[in-house]
């Protein structure tokens, strides 16, 4: 059937076949390309019996070499595991303040801590630790819970107002609602602002000592025990510290919630955050 | 119907009837071993380039505890190179380029003195090449035999050679890819793990490569490296003039050429007998007495080839010589000869080269070994403290390039009553902070400054760091800015 002859034009084999006097040139496929086909299904052979490859009904083909990505992760975990061993073993024995006290273990704990609190805290807290409306600035000097390196410590593993049994907890009462005046809720915002150097006025004193300095002080220092804060450094928590503000925060209470670290973070993570946050500035 | 559909020009290959192929394989070369004085001169440069290669990552040198104590080591890991008594850090690498500006001006300084006598006698490609040959020569033998060999059939005889050959080279690819890592790591650890097999997948991927492309350049790709990939030989031309030393055929001596009859007479036709040992010499197999070309790499052994012929001949030598265009000329008009090195271009070539190594050794004599970078904090800009200060945040990263630990007094200027505090080194706040830089590292410092509200006349306020070195007195100066809030 097949009629192969030169082309007289190119001088290259055709087909053999003529349709409706159409006649057309074999041009064969390149012999690289071939050969590079033909390794590949050699290959392809190969990676079915070897590597995993097959689905059947309930599970796959493991192939001889039984590879997974899981258990190459699994045993890579491991790995790094294994080489921070060394450190967790020191860092589970230190406490946060002789960690600090060590330069190569707080080496290790800035570095560890800048990766687990971009991790864990940045959406709150900030990247650098400058807060945000509701959430405390870790960068400064006024801490609400203490800001000594096992205060913090405490704070991040048992968290605020959070539902571990330790937690840090407190309430600011409502005092709105029927309890105070309206002149009286803007008599002790008036005195809380003078608190702090703002103008007001100390008008408010005997209200403010009655029904305040249990938790802030008599001298509106605050408290770092109850979480009490101090209200004469003129770094407010809620609003910017305007007259509505404080007021506002005195009628109807905002309160914040931060979770309890303990269980998410191993030891060694949360002492390295410890570290870290104190390292922030406004470590005391 | 039939018949004009197959007269119709359909069929044409692109480019019309007449086109070629866009690609014509390139003959097999065997160069043809020869005896004389420029095939020692390449043997020589051959064995002392080589082993230039192999024994400088064995050299030793003590540079204390703390650093490598190998007298060639870029240590990709360690961030360090190290040249003998010069230790390079990642910044300075731009001293990189004034060694390659002057490797370049260098290549152009000898090309025009002596042309191509880089890549005849000096280059890797060259010198791994000729090496390659010398193997082929020695399992398959010389030239007619080679070419004996590759057009008979397949026979045992035939595999065994191939075989052997290929097993040689490959053993001389993986030595050179595995010399080549040794640059960069300790060499006698290097070449423990590597044989141990306790070598990262890095080395070996590496050394496999290496190995490849070696075999490759050397092996099957010899002169079509130097033909059609190396972009020298393209501009080379431009470095030559009528007085640079070439490779060249004396075409006034030797033509008309014609192959020797027992009748004639050298002194009424051309001394060139014609007899093809100058092309069968030639590693790139051209023909020079075609002039000189791209393809001629300046390896002089068609000199030899020739001479020897000469002498058969009784003919005087140099019909092929290592001459200038200017001699040439000169000699067949039987003018005398001189050779005239001092030329404006290499004059030209002699200042560039002077200039820069006048830049490079006076910049590497003032070099600091001593650099610091400070990196304020941006997020938070500033921080508002319980006492109404404004603080800010630096990072400080102290580079002491030497081998010796240094302690550095760190104050401040440009802030009034501005305090310090440097976690981990200076808890209190104060006026200076005393930091310790270990040896050939870098000290990272978190450093806090707070200053009074009323210190502040601006957003953004000048602020200087003066690093004092306790020993010598040393100043370092760098500036910076404080931020504060908007008044």
């Amino acid at each position: 059937m097949a009629n192969v002859e030169k082309d007289a034009l190119t001088g290259t084999e055709t087909t053999g076949h003529e349709w409706d006097g159409i006649r057309e040139l074999n041009t064969p496929l390149p012999k690289w390309w071939v050969y590079i086909f033909a390794a590949s299904v050699v290959w392809a052979i190969g990676y079915y019996i070897f590597m995993p490859a097959w689905p059947t009904l309930h599970d796959y083909t493991k192939g001889i070499l039984d590879y997974s990505s899981r258990a190459a992760h699994r045993a890579e975990m491991a790995r790094v595991a294994e080489a921070r061993s060394v450190w967790a073993d020191r860092f589970r024995e230190a406490t946060v303040d002789e960690i600090a006290g060590n330069d190569e273990l707080r080496r290790y704990a800035m570095a560890g801590g800048a990766y687990l609190f971009a991790d864990n805290c940045v959406p709150c807290h900030g990247a650098g630790g400058q807060g945000g409306p509701g959430y405390p600035v870790l960068a400064d000097d006024d801490w609400l819970w203490g800001g000594t390196r096992e205060a913090i410590e405490f704070s991040i593993r048992h968290g605020i107002r959070s539902e571990s049994d330790e937690t840090r907890y407190n309430v600011m009462p409502v005092f709105g609602d029927d309890y105070l005046e309206d002149e009286q809720i803007a008599q002790a915002a008036d005195y809380v602002l003078h608190l702090s150097g703002q103008g007001g006025s100390d008008a408010g004193h005997e209200l403010f000592v009655d029904e305040c300095s249990v938790c802030h002080g008599e001298q509106g220092t605050g408290l770092a025990e109850m979480g009490g804060p101090n209200l004469t450094d003129g770094i407010w928590l809620y609003g910017t510290g305007s007259r509505d503000d404080v007021m506002a925060q005195i009628r109807n209470p905002k309160h914040g919630v931060m979770p309890a670290w303990e269980g998410r973070l191993d030891d060694v993570a949360i002492k390295q955050l410890a570290v870290f946050v104190h390292g922030l500035g406004g470590g005391q | 119907m039939s018949e004009a559909l197959t007269t119709a020009p359909v069929s044409q290959p692109p480019g019309g009837a007449d086109s070629q192929p866009l690609f014509e394989a390139a003959p097999t070369i065997y160069p043809r071993d020869v005896k004389g004085k420029f095939r020692r001169l390449k043997w020589w440069a051959l064995i002392v380039l080589l082993g230039i290669y192999y024994v400088v990552p064995w050299i030793r040198w003590d540079r204390g505890p703390d650093a490598a104590n190998q007298m060639v080591l870029l240590d990709l890991a360690g961030r360090r190179g190290y040249i003998g008594g010069i230790e390079i850090w990642p910044q300075e690498v731009y001293y990189l380029t004034g060694i390659l500006i002057l490797a370049a001006v260098g290549l152009f300084f000898a090309s025009a003195l002596l042309g191509r006598i880089w890549c005849g006698f000096a280059c890797f490609q060259t010198v791994w090449t000729d090496l390659f040959l010398w193997v082929e020569r020695k399992v398959e033998g010389d030239r007619n035999k080679r070419i004996k060999l590759d057009n008979a059939p397949w026979s045992a005889a035939k595999v065994a050679k191939k075989l052997t050959k290929h097993a040689v080279w490959l053993f001389i690819a993986l030595m050179t890819a595995g010399y080549f890592v040794l640059y960069f790591v300790d060499a006698p650890t290097a070449v423990v793990s590597m044989a141990t097999g306790a070598a990262g997948a890095w080395t070996y991927s590496v050394v496999g490569v290496l190995t490849f492309t070696t075999y490759m350049a050397a092996g099957w790709a010899r002169e079509q490296i130097c033909i059609y990939m190396c972009p020298y030989p393209r501009f080379q031309a431009a470095m030559f003039d009528e007085d640079t030393l070439l490779v060249t055929y004396e075409a006034w001596r030797g033509e008309p050429r014609a192959n020797y009859k027992k009748t004639d007479d050298f002194a009424r036709r051309g001394h060139c007998v014609d007899c093809g040992l100058c092309v069968q010499v030639c590693p790139t197999g051209v023909d020079i007495r075609d002039g000189n070309q791209l393809a001629c790499i300046g390896c002089a052994l068609c000199i030899d080839a020739c001479n020897n012929v000469m002498d058969r001949f009784d003919l005087p030598r140099g019909l092929i010589t290592y001459d200038s265009e200017r001699n040439k000329m000169l000699r067949s008009r039987g003018q005398p000869t001189r050779k005239r090195w001092v030329r404006p271009r290499t004059i030209a070539y002699t200042v560039v080269i002077t200039l820069v190594t006048v830049v490079m050794v006076t910049a590497f004599a003032g070099r600091a070994r001593l650099e610091v970078n400070i990196l304020r904090d941006r997020a938070p800009l500033f921080v508002t403290l319980s006492s109404g200060d404004i603080r800010n945040g630096y990072t400080f990263k102290v580079l002491n390039m030497i081998a010796s630990s240094k302690t550095y007094d760190l104050s401040m200027q440009g802030l009034d009553d501005a305090r310090l505090t440097v976690i981990g080194h200076q808890e209190d706040p104060a006026d200076t902070a005393r930091l310790p830089v270990a040896a050939d590292t870098v000290g990272t410092f978190k450093i806090y400054v707070a200053a009074p509200r009323a210190a502040l006349d601006g957003q953004s306020m000048d602020l200087r760091f003066v690093l004092t070195d306790t020993e010598t007195g040393e100043r370092h100066v760098q500036d910076t800015v404080f931020r504060g809030p908007a008044r």
